[in-house]
């Protein structure tokens, strides 16, 4: 049953064509990013030669692009996720699914399902490029893959929040406002540490991208993994509360 | 008899406001109930408790049996839903959602296709499922929104005005299908005209400021059915009052009179036949619909009105015999 609903979240995504725009714009920027790390990388290259340990072209190109991804995709997950729940309320076809037999978590977990088969779509997009780099040279695909499932749990993470604001609002404007706020606050955490020293650990621990980079560099740590699982698992759990007061309180 | 549904005392609130009191509603196999009631007076919020859209403040409800707060999924199996609106994503063919509507309703593989095959062609639709929903008219859309109600053959129907927007064309073919379907499922439909109820259903409740103000088991029994004559001469009375079956007559203006009759009669030939008879020159011969209008006036605006609206009655109708 989830499966349903998601294959059906996918398929309304794919006909409408904000998702094809978003898919063609972030591969156009994430084609910048990629141009311009290649090109450092070769500019860098007579350098590099005199290291012990240089790094390799994995950790030059792969890592920075996709710090860069995430941050854009900070901005563009508030938009995939902000008709998912607010629309079903606002063209009230919620009560399709409501009459169905279905339990709540089914409906939040096919909603998110679904959107979790379109990042995948784009996080293969984005890893083909530096897959691409395989023509000329050799590639870490063992860092490759951590990096890429860094970025998934990542955005999978943000879906989860991007979700939770939807169930929050009937209009999707204000759905995307409010979620992209949210995540940018998240992020922004981590730069504002510079506060108390009590504070620090609580910070440190709160904010996504210290969970990020590591993942980013290759280390896939069960405490990391663990974070972006809670933080979904957490929005996931509000958004079925939220939608079982609804039914509550009409 | 077969019990489909059973809502026990609903009672809803938004807030301090009390949209449904103390609501009760069996529904049995065969059944057309008519859930009638002005503006505002909570047919939706009953509605949408009853298909579990609306958690009811307290009260139960039990759907063939099951309950429908304590275990939704199975009570949710025999429901189909039409709400006001009808929930159709309008991005999709009529055939890809109605396909959803299959697949989340627990229909799997090779059933899928019959289903939709099945509630297109019950509904109309058999032409149009490769189109847009957004391109079809407001009258195809809400006969999608049937066809999603009807696809998993559920034994309880809710249909929330299934008419409105349709042309008399369709409001007829949707009325056959409505009285096809209840010859075999439950169905309740709430409206708020009147000859629609009467084509129709074989129940009725009326809901007025969130209670079941009127309730009963046939629409006949509730006032005796009329029959409105007109003669271009004068006629007497007397042999109009001999026949059988009639309970009073009314002279209107115009040598017309109101005939009321009991329900288990028909006076309609007798009447015609006398006409000849008394050369009177029959010119009109209406059965009227019995005054359920009148009913309804009555339990929703209460006795003022009801008062004002017989004096004007009296008015018009000169003497009364």
């Amino acid at each position: 049953m989830i499966h349903t609903i998601a294959a059906h979240e996918l398929r309304r995504m794919m006909v409408s064509p904000l998702a094809w725009v978003v898919l063609a714009f972030i591969q156009f920027l994430t084609a910048l990013q990629f141009l311009d790390s290649v090109e450092e990388f070769i500019l860098n290259q007579p350098r590099l030669v005199n290291y012990e340990n240089p790094p390799g072209v994995s950790d030059w190109i792969v890592a920075p692009v996709f710090a860069d991804v995430a941050f854009m995709l900070l901005m563009v997950i508030p938009i995939i996720t902000m008709r998912s729940l607010s629309a079903e309320q606002r063209d009230k076809t919620m009560s399709l699914l409501l009459s169905s037999p279905i339990s709540m978590t089914e409906i939040v977990l096919g909603k998110y399902v679904g959107t979790l088969y379109f990042l995948l779509i784009m996080v293969g997009m984005i890893c083909v490029m530096p897959l691409s780099l395989m023509l000329g040279t050799s590639l870490d695909i063992g860092k490759l893959l951590a990096s890429a499932s860094g970025l998934f749990l990542m955005l999978a993470a943000f879906s989860a929040a991007g979700l939770f604001i939807s169930s929050m609002t009937n209009s999707p404007a204000v759905s995307a406002v409010a979620s992209f706020f949210l995540l940018f606050a998240l992020w922004l955490i981590f730069w504002t540490n510079s506060g108390g020293q009590k504070l620090a650990g609580v910070i440190e621990y709160i904010s996504l991208l210290n969970h990020f980079v590591p993942l980013l560099q290759g280390s896939i740590s069960t405490n990391n993994v663990a974070y972006f699982a809670l933080f979904a698992t957490t929005f996931l759990v509000f958004t079925i509360r939220r939608l079982d007061i609804r039914r509550l309180q009409g | 008899m077969n019990t489909l549904l059973r809502a026990t005392c609903l009672n809803r609130f938004y807030a301090d406001y009390q949209a449904a009191k103390d609501v009760s509603i069996t529904l049995n196999q065969g059944d057309i109930m008519g859930l009638l009631g002005p503006n505002g007076a909570g047919k939706t919020t009953t509605m949408d408790m009853l298909t579990g859209n609306l958690a009811p403040s307290s009260g139960s409800i039990e759907i063939k049996g099951i309950d429908l707060l304590d275990n939704p999924k199975q009570a949710k199996q025999s429901i189909g839903y039409l709400p006001e609106q009808p929930p159709v994503y309008r991005d999709l063919t009529v055939n890809e959602y109605l396909r959803y509507c299959a697949r989340l309703h627990g229909i799997r593989g090779r059933q899928i296709a019959e289903a939709v095959e099945r509630a297109r062609e019950r509904t109309g639709l058999a032409d149009t499922g490769r189109r847009l929903i957004d391109n079809l008219s407001k009258g195809y859309q809400q006969r999608v929104g049937i066809a999603q109600a009807i696809i998993h053959e559920p034994d309880v129907i809710i249909l929330d005005e299934p008419t409105v927007g349709l042309d008399p064309i369709q409001i007829h073919e949707i009325r056959e299908l409505i009285r096809e379907l209840g010859t075999r499922h439950g169905v309740i439909l709430s409206t708020h005209i009147l000859p629609e109820v009467q084509t129709v259903c074989n129940r009725i409740h009326i809901l007025y400021e969130g209670r079941i103000a009127y309730d009963d088991a046939s629409v006949e029994q509730q006032a005796n059915p009329e029959i409105l004559v007109r003669f271009s001469r004068p006629t007497d009375m007397d042999s109009l009052g001999k026949i059988s079956g009639i309970v009073e007559i009314q002279s209107l203006e115009n040598n017309g009179y109101r005939i009321i009759h009991d329900s288990g009669s028909n006076p309609a030939d007798e009447i015609a036949r006398v006409a000849v008879e008394g050369n009177w020159g029959l010119l009109e011969l209406t059965p009227a619909s019995p005054g359920l209008e009148q009913v309804f006036l009555n339990l929703t605006r209460g006795e003022e009105a009801h008062d004002a609206a017989t004096d004007h009655e009296n008015e018009k109708d000169g003497v009364a015999v």
